[in-house]
């Protein structure tokens, strides 16, 4: 599982660094998509990784066997905030659109 | 002042007065305030010189200036002052030692219409500013030596701080703080500059105390810090320079203000002279010098602001015979400058007295100490001479010819009042000094030297010996030196001949320019760049860097990769999963729309996820959030530019080099992740935070749900500020788009909606706008359906939050989908006459209900966001666990509610907004 995990994690990184580096703002939101999933599935995965054991507490289940409820807390977080960038950063590109005219990161075509 | 007077008599007997407040004692610092003789003294002299002066302020401020401002900034000043005597931590003497360059800063630059008045003031500020932030790395130093930052333990640790192998960084530090305060050479060029403030203020700051500040130090760390061969020479070559050149300079000016200015810089150089000698005597008649220097010297600044004001002019080459105006105030400013020069039964004679029998004594045997009796006498010489001009040039001669102001005549009496009030003193002072100022000077020596006291004696007469021989060879060349000077000063240009080229403050300027500008500037453009992707190529490189650096330098040790374990499903999912994030990552330029799907498609899988690792709260806000963020991407679709694949251009070779950079980075990035992804989750989980959290939840918490708890209850303070920031962000975007303006080319209707409205026109019993309508007339139904259900289902989300998968967030999210598929259904204009919905107010309570239910424990006696739970009956829902952390899941529901809708709408009202805009913009061709 561990595994599977990890090189989803790491394709996620690869094309979400590859996107952001590109020059369209279309590109680069999607690109912070795709990084924040892989960030959060990263921060999920040091809890370790267990199946069929969620944090909640049921009578007679010894607490040890649960799995680790602060990171899920911590990407539950992390996925709002991560919509409001989102949000903002469509904004902020639309904007930049309306006032430029173009849709180039740096609100110009040519390279400079 | 009488307050400071009151504490004379528990000061005297070398007692100390303690006052302490803590500040912030984990590092040390108290707000300590300490007084003794010498702050006494120092008190004194601040507080009367300063009461002076608003006296005289109150007339010589013309009826035009913002007078409130003038004396709120004096009186700050004042206060920062007399911190800096009576702080008794050193940390709090350096927050006052800059207080006073502020202060002196907006005080100088108080006429700021005037060019002089802004460079004069900045460049003092930058000097004194730099000086003071100096002074503050050596008092740290010294602070780091000692161990405490305490005045009273720092003064009682000499020899260990002598000792200490950072006595010397420490010195130099402190000394560019007092220099440059107190305008010693090199720095001496700012004060002349600083002449452009009103004269009270030059009067008080940078005659009688700011300038003091400086030497003030010295004295204070002069127990400490002198008696060394780096004390000696640093300390006595800034203050023999400064005494010599000073008084040099002082001769040569035209500006009443410039020739007392320079003559301020001299006498500083002389006390600052007297304590590099390091003997006790010279730092009593250090002390003693500088109480007179006040005196006198504020006394002269007062007299040269009432000519000023009289005349309208402080050129020295225009003014003359002013005694038959001004008789007063002339024989005033006679018996002032006479002290300056050091003339006979006045007060500035004793101290240069006691300065000439120091200057001959042997203190270290060297050049610079062999030679200090001869320059003693030439800088005493030109200081006659200069107090002579003074005199001399303005008061007599024949009548002025082109005065600014014809009719000078006596100020109104309280404005001399202070001027006689420092005369007086003076003269006391000069003619019987052991009754007047003996005893005090005593308190403040002993405090400052201790047993180390010596023998001294205040009187004028000490039969003929060789300072009065000095005094007199000064006194006589000095008289000889302005005579044979006079037809030169009387026309010559402003400032000394040859070194009048030779401008501190042209230096000054020019690296100030060099570092400021041109420096700045070649860094920013070697540097800098305003293109986005460099920018990110580089956070991303040094990201990966440091990820690698401690990997490389602790070792990383290879684990085995196991292959066992994986369950097949879920590895098929994430397959898919992986060729979805392909693909969008190579759609994403060209097919916005597949992208988005794609993207959507590797969110579910994300979900999925979550589900299968135990993780159900995730899974659900996972998947609402998708649904959410997808719309609105769609939403913000219709803006973008068109792009199509046919109209690539040959792709030059620098954009395949740049591509493959950017890949390699990707591709290195990737599988950095990977491995250390890898490497945590088979680490053996080692026992963590979480165990508290899983043992506590039920029985502190009153919820089952841990994830849930944690959110509302253990760590309730992160989330409502997580809400705040999410409410933050929707008004950021409300506010964005009420100003939007689409680029001309996406103006137009889409294409789409442009054929079915064709289509509508060629048929005369539909009207244009009815396809668009039906387009999607099942689902939309479906929708209009779903809307209670969806509130239902909601509303169950948020109840069962506490105990099972579910809460606030969640059903936040939830809600505001009911309400999107409503505006999908009908349309904007449809949705919101059926609906009114209020976003900014669902926030608002949001918020308060989420601070007022922290706010609530405080009434219990408990501390912000504590949480108090018990089951409740209730009718029809049966038992369910009604904490306060529920109405803090409340609050959260209706701002997440609030902010997500505030969002969507804004972006779906831009399609009714720019139906506005078109018609506004067919007027405008219409006119033109």
């Amino acid at each position: 599982m561990e595994l599977v995990l990890a090189t989803a994690i790491g394709v996620m990184t690869g094309c979400g660094v590859w996107l952001i580096l590109r020059p369209r703002t279309y590109q680069v939101i999607v690109g912070l998509s795709l990084l924040s999933y892989a960030v959060n599935l990263f921060i999920f995965g040091v809890g370790g990784v267990k199946t069929n054991v969620p944090p909640i507490l049921v009578d007679g289940v010894s607490t040890s066997t649960l799995a680790d409820p602060v990171p899920q807390a911590l990407v539950l977080t992390a996925i709002v905030i991560g919509f409001a960038t989102t949000a903002l950063f469509l904004v902020v590109l639309l904007a930049s659109r309306g006032l430029t005219g173009t849709d180039h990161v740096d609100g110009r075509n040519d390279p400079k | 002042m009488l307050i400071v007077a009151a504490f004379y008599p528990s000061v005297t007997d070398s007692a100390v007065l303690r006052f302490e407040g803590t500040w912030l004692p984990q590092l040390g610092l108290n707000f300590t305030l300490r007084m003794d003789g010498f702050a006494w003294l120092f008190s004194m002299l601040i507080t009367g010189i300063g009461f002076l002066v608003v006296v005289y302020a109150r007339y010589y401020m013309s009826e035009d200036d913002p007078v409130p401002r003038f004396f709120s900034f004096l009186l700050a000043f004042m206060g920062a002052m007399l911190g800096i005597v009576i702080s008794g931590n050193v940390i709090l003497l350096s927050v006052f030692w800059e207080l006073t360059s502020i202060f002196s800063f907006l005080l100088i630059s108080y006429w700021h219409n005037s060019a002089a008045a802004r460079d004069g003031a900045r460049m003092a500020l930058t000097i004194t500013g730099i000086g003071g932030f100096c002074l503050l790395i050596g008092l740290l130093l010294l602070g780091n030596i000692v161990g405490s930052y305490d005045l009273d333990k720092i003064l009682a640790a000499g020899d260990v701080i002598r000792g200490h192998s950072l006595y010397v960084p420490a010195l130099v530090f402190i000394l560019l703080g007092a220099l440059t305060k107190s305008a010693q050479f090199p720095f001496h060029f700012w004060l002349p500059n600083a002449m452009a403030a009103p004269t009270p203020v030059s009067a008080f700051l940078h005659s009688a105390t700011m300038v003091k500040a400086g030497v003030f130090l010295l004295v204070r760390f002069w127990p400490v810090l002198s008696g060394t061969y780096e004390w000696f020479y640093l300390v006595g070559l800034a203050g023999i320079i400064t005494l010599v050149l000073g008084a040099y300079f002082a001769m040569f000016q035209q500006d009443l203000k410039g020739l007392l200015a320079y003559s301020t810089i001299s006498h500083l150089g002389l006390i600052t002279t007297l304590l590099s000698l390091g003997s006790p005597l010279a730092t009593v008649a250090a002390i003693f010098h500088m109480v007179n220097h006040a005196t006198f010297k504020a006394s002269l600044f007062m007299a040269a602001g009432i000519i000023d004001h009289e005349t309208g002019t402080r050129d020295m080459r225009r003014l003359s015979g002013l005694f038959r105006y001004l008789p007063i105030t002339g024989t005033l400013a006679m018996v002032a400058s006479a002290a300056m020069a050091g003339v006979p039964l006045l007060n500035g004679f004793l101290s240069k007295e006691m300065f000439f029998a120091e200057a001959v004594e042997t203190h270290a045997d060297s050049i610079l100490d062999r030679i200090l009796p001869y320059v003693a006498t030439l800088a005493s010489a030109f200081s006659v001479a200069y107090s002579l001009r003074f005199i001399h040039t303005v008061f007599f001669g024949p009548p002025p010819t082109d005065l600014p102001k014809p009719k000078p005549h006596e100020p109104p009496r309280w404005m001399r009042f202070p001027i006689e009030l420092l005369v007086v003193a003076c003269l006391i002072v000069g003619i019987i000094p052991a009754i007047s100022i003996g005893p005090f000077l005593h308190t403040a020596v002993v405090s400052v030297l201790g047993p180390e006291t010596p023998e001294y004696s205040l009187s004028i007469w000490h039969g003929v010996n060789l300072p009065l021989i000095m005094s007199t060879i000064a006194l006589v060349g000095g008289t000889l030196l302005y005579l044979s000077l006079r037809k030169y000063l009387a026309t010559c240009e402003d400032g000394p001949p040859i070194l009048r080229n030779l401008k501190g403050q042209r230096i000054f300027e020019r690296v100030l320019v060099e570092v400021s500008w041109r420096w700045a500037r070649t860094l920013e453009r070697r540097f800098g760049t305003r293109n986005l992707q460099p920018q990110l190529r580089w956070v991303v490189a040094t990201g990966f860097l440091a990820g690698l650096l401690p990997l490389y330098l602790s070792g990383f040790e290879t684990r085995e990769i196991v292959f066992s374990g994986i369950d097949p499903a879920f590895a098929a999912i994430w397959l898919l999963g992986i060729c979805l994030a392909f693909a969008t990552a190579y759609l994403a330029k060209y097919h916005r729309l597949a992208a988005l799907v794609m993207l959507g498609g590797v969110g579910l899988i994300v979900c999925i996820t979550f589900v299968w690792l135990s993780a159900p709260d995730l899974a659900i806000t996972q998947l609402l959030v998708e649904i959410v963020t997808t719309v609105l991407i769609l939403l913000g679709l219709r803006w973008l530019p068109k792009r199509t694949e046919g109209l690539v251009e040959a792709i030059s070779l620098r954009a395949r080099f740049r591509r493959f950079r950017d890949l390699a980075l990707a591709v290195v990035c990737g599988i950095g992740m990977s491995f250390i992804a890898y490497a945590v989750m088979t680490m053996p989980v080692p026992d963590t935070i979480a165990n508290y959290f899983l043992e506590n939840a039920y029985s502190e918490g009153g919820g089952r749900n841990v994830v849930n708890v944690i959110l509302v209850d253990f760590r309730g303070f992160d989330t409502l500020g997580e809400i705040a920031v999410l409410g933050v962000v929707a008004l950021t975007v409300f506010a964005l788009l009420r100003r939007f303006r689409p680029a001309d080319d996406s103006m137009d209707l889409p294409e789409q909606q442009r054929i079915q409205n064709s289509f509508d026109e060629d048929r005369p019993e539909r009207s244009a706008g009815d396809t668009v309508r039906d387009y999607l007339l099942v689902p939309s139904v479906i929708m209009t359906w779903l809307f209670p259900v969806i509130i239902t289902f909601a509303v169950y989300i948020f109840m069962r939050g506490h105990d099972m998968p579910g809460g606030g967030f969640s059903a936040g999210l939830t809600l505001s989908i009911a309400f999107l598929l409503q505006y999908l259904a009908g349309g904007t204009r449809w949705a919101e006459d059926r609906l009114r919905i209020l976003p900014l107010r669902w926030m608002g309570a949001g918020i308060l209900t989420a601070s007022a239910t922290g706010i609530g424990a405080w009434f219990f006696g408990y501390p912000f966001l504590t949480s108090h739970f018990q089951y409740v009956e209730l009718p029809l829902i049966g038992k369910m666990p009604a904490a306060t952390a529920l109405l803090f899941d409340l609050g959260v529901f209706s701002l997440v509610v609030g902010s997500t809708v505030l969002i969507l709408v804004a972006l779906a009202h831009q399609s009714i907004r720019i139906n506005r805009l078109r018609a506004i913009d067919a007027a405008k061709t219409e006119e033109g």
